[in-house]
């Protein structure tokens, strides 16, 4: 069972989680401008990576809020939590990005590397950007 | 006492050396992949062909199934592929001359609300239209037939009636993997272990070899046959699936006297038992509902599956799990599998048949085997392209299936 550290709540049971896919999908910006090919890669397609994977997980059971994580889908460890709307922490997979911030926020920066230490996070500080809908934000 | 298991022919297939051109290469070693290979030979006469598996022959999903074989399905696309499937479980024993325990002794899926039991007399309908069998069974039919099942109504799902498909059953998978590589080999096919697929080597958009970690090998045709891995295998040659791998855990009990005649399944609680040959208790529940690649299963899963199969047969209270295994399948959106043509011409995909797989064999094989050769559908998997995600011609089994996904 995964213990995931929730920005809002802190560390709970996987239980208390929904799992929501893939993260970092915007919905298209040209709905109707998509042919059949592009709607179906928008619908179905999704990345199915062995290796850190960036996903979306909502706190159905604690705080309602969603957030993105990074998890190995191998060892299933859990390299970072960060909110909405934000950028992939660490877009090229290097070590020094393998944390999840202390106070349960990510930093913004695309390429942050100093963000807190390992340990998951138990601060109950809320991240302001949370409901904001992926596709929204560019 | 438990049944006998029989005793294995002297000699089963050789390990050879890979060579350096095949007419054709079928990428994953287990069930799927052999089945393919096998009708590939049988039916149409492709002996000069190899069978790449990374591991060990077989121990990828085909060593961590339920073995359960049934072909109930909503759909008519379904019902036909699992039922062909069906029909060829019944014959092949005898065709590969290898007994691999295919017992029929039928499997119940339960209803536990008003939803499941109008759900289960409208899937007794369409399985009867498409020519599977199938009964509607209440609860006091259930109990006749499954006697350990508790079918009071004080408990907090009660068991509200079955569907029943009596020619349904198990199979000894080991033994099916075993029988199918020993004839491939028999055929001329060779079958080689520990041969991990690296890259693929392109003509244009053309396949033209297949990258190993022990060379490179030239091949006119490739099949995919890797399971949860093949979208792995689908980046590696430039093209994308729309497959997600999840875990899917499995476990058993130690050994007990036959308790348990056949084979039942909930959805609604969600767990399936069986009792295997030897005298096990077999059962299996739902994915765990995140990506993954790691062969092992979360620990609520299992909780939650204990929790309904001992309320559902409070003789299991006392029995205890002796291990627990998990496999890594591959789902797709409408829970149903892709088996067709690729983006990369001459190399072709059978995959995404989720929790699903094994019961598939046959029918998998059989059809594959005749894309690959003749390069088009066969009329049994034509519905399964990759196309269908374009066109919207989904084949939506989540739910119908009889179990979820």
């Amino acid at each position: 069972m995964l213990l995931i550290s929730c920005p809002n709540c802190g560390s709970r049971d996987e239980t208390e989680f929904h799992y929501g896919g893939q993260a970092h999908v915007p919905y298209p910006e040209n709905p109707s401008g998509l042919n059949d090919r592009e709607w179906a890669e928008y619908l179905f397609y999704r990345d199915n990576t062995k290796g850190t994977f960036a996903e979306r997980w909502l706190h159905s059971t604690g705080c309602r809020q969603w957030f993105n994580m990074l998890r190995d889908t191998v060892t299933y460890e859990i390299q970072a939590v960060y909110p909405m709307g934000s950028p992939r922490p660490d877009a090229g997979g290097n070590v020094s990005a393998r944390t999840t911030p202390e106070n349960g926020t990510a930093s913004t920066a695309a390429d942050s590397t100093t963000t807190g230490s390992a340990a998951p996070s138990t601060s109950t500080t809320s991240i302001s950007s949370t409901t904001a809908p992926e596709g929204a934000t560019p | 006492m438990a049944d006998l298991l029989p005793e294995h022919p002297d000699f089963l297939w050789r390990n050879p050396e890979p060579k350096s051109s095949y007419d054709a290469v079928i990428v994953g070693g287990g069930g799927h992949g052999l089945a393919t290979a096998y009708f590939l030979a049988k039916n149409h006469g492709m002996t000069n062909i190899a069978v790449l598996e990374k591991g060990w022959l077989a121990g990828g999903n085909m060593a961590r199934n339920t073995t359960i074989i049934r072909s109930n399905y909503l759909w008519d696309e379904s019902a036909a592929i699992y039922e062909h499937a069906l029909k060829l479980w019944e014959i092949l024993p005898e065709e590969l001359e290898y007994d691999f325990l295919f017992s029929q002794r039928g499997v119940m899926n339960l209803a536990h609300t008003l939803g499941d039991v109008r759900e289960s007399i409208r899937r007794v309908g369409a399985n009867k239209l498409n020519g599977v069998d199938a009964e509607w069974l209440d609860p006091q039919q259930v109990k006749e037939l499954c006697p350990i099942l508790n079918i009071s109504d004080n408990i907090r799902y009660p068991v509200m009636g079955a569907t029943y498909q009596p020619r349904a059953g198990i199979a000894k998978h080991d033994h099916v993997a075993w029988a199918f590589a020993r004839k491939c080999d028999e055929l001329g096919v060779d079958i080689i272990q520990n041969c991990e697929v690296t890259g693929f080597v392109k003509d244009g958009n053309r396949v033209v070899g297949v990258k190993t970690n022990r060379g490179t090998i030239n091949t006119e045709k490739v099949g995919l046959c890797a399971a949860g891995h093949s979208s792995v295998l689908a980046e590696m040659a430039g093209f994308r699936l729309p497959i997600q791998s999840h875990p899917l855990q499995a476990l058993v009990s130690e050994l007990h006297e036959p308790v348990h005649p056949t084979v039942v399944m909930s959805n609604h609680v969600h767990v399936y038992v069986s009792q295997a040959h030897k005298g096990e208790l077999v059962m299996g529940a739902g994915v765990d509902s995140y990506n993954g690649y790691g062969q092992r299963g979360s620990f609520h899963v299992i909780e939650h599956q204990m929790a309904a199969a001992v309320e559902l047969f409070p003789i299991f209270a006392r029995a205890h799990v002796l291990r627990t295994w998990g496999g890594i399948v591959d789902t797709t959106l409408d829970a149903s599998p892709i088996v067709g043509t690729t983006p990369v011409e001459n190399m072709f995909v059978n995959c995404g048949w989720g929790t699903g797989g094994f019961k598939g064999t046959p029918a998998a094989g059989l059809t594959f085997a005749h894309t690959i050769a003749t390069g088009a559908p066969h009329k049994l998997n034509k519905p399964f392209a990759l196309e269908r995600f374009e066109t919207g011609a989904l084949i939506d089994e989540h739910g119908a299936a009889a179990v979820a996904h």
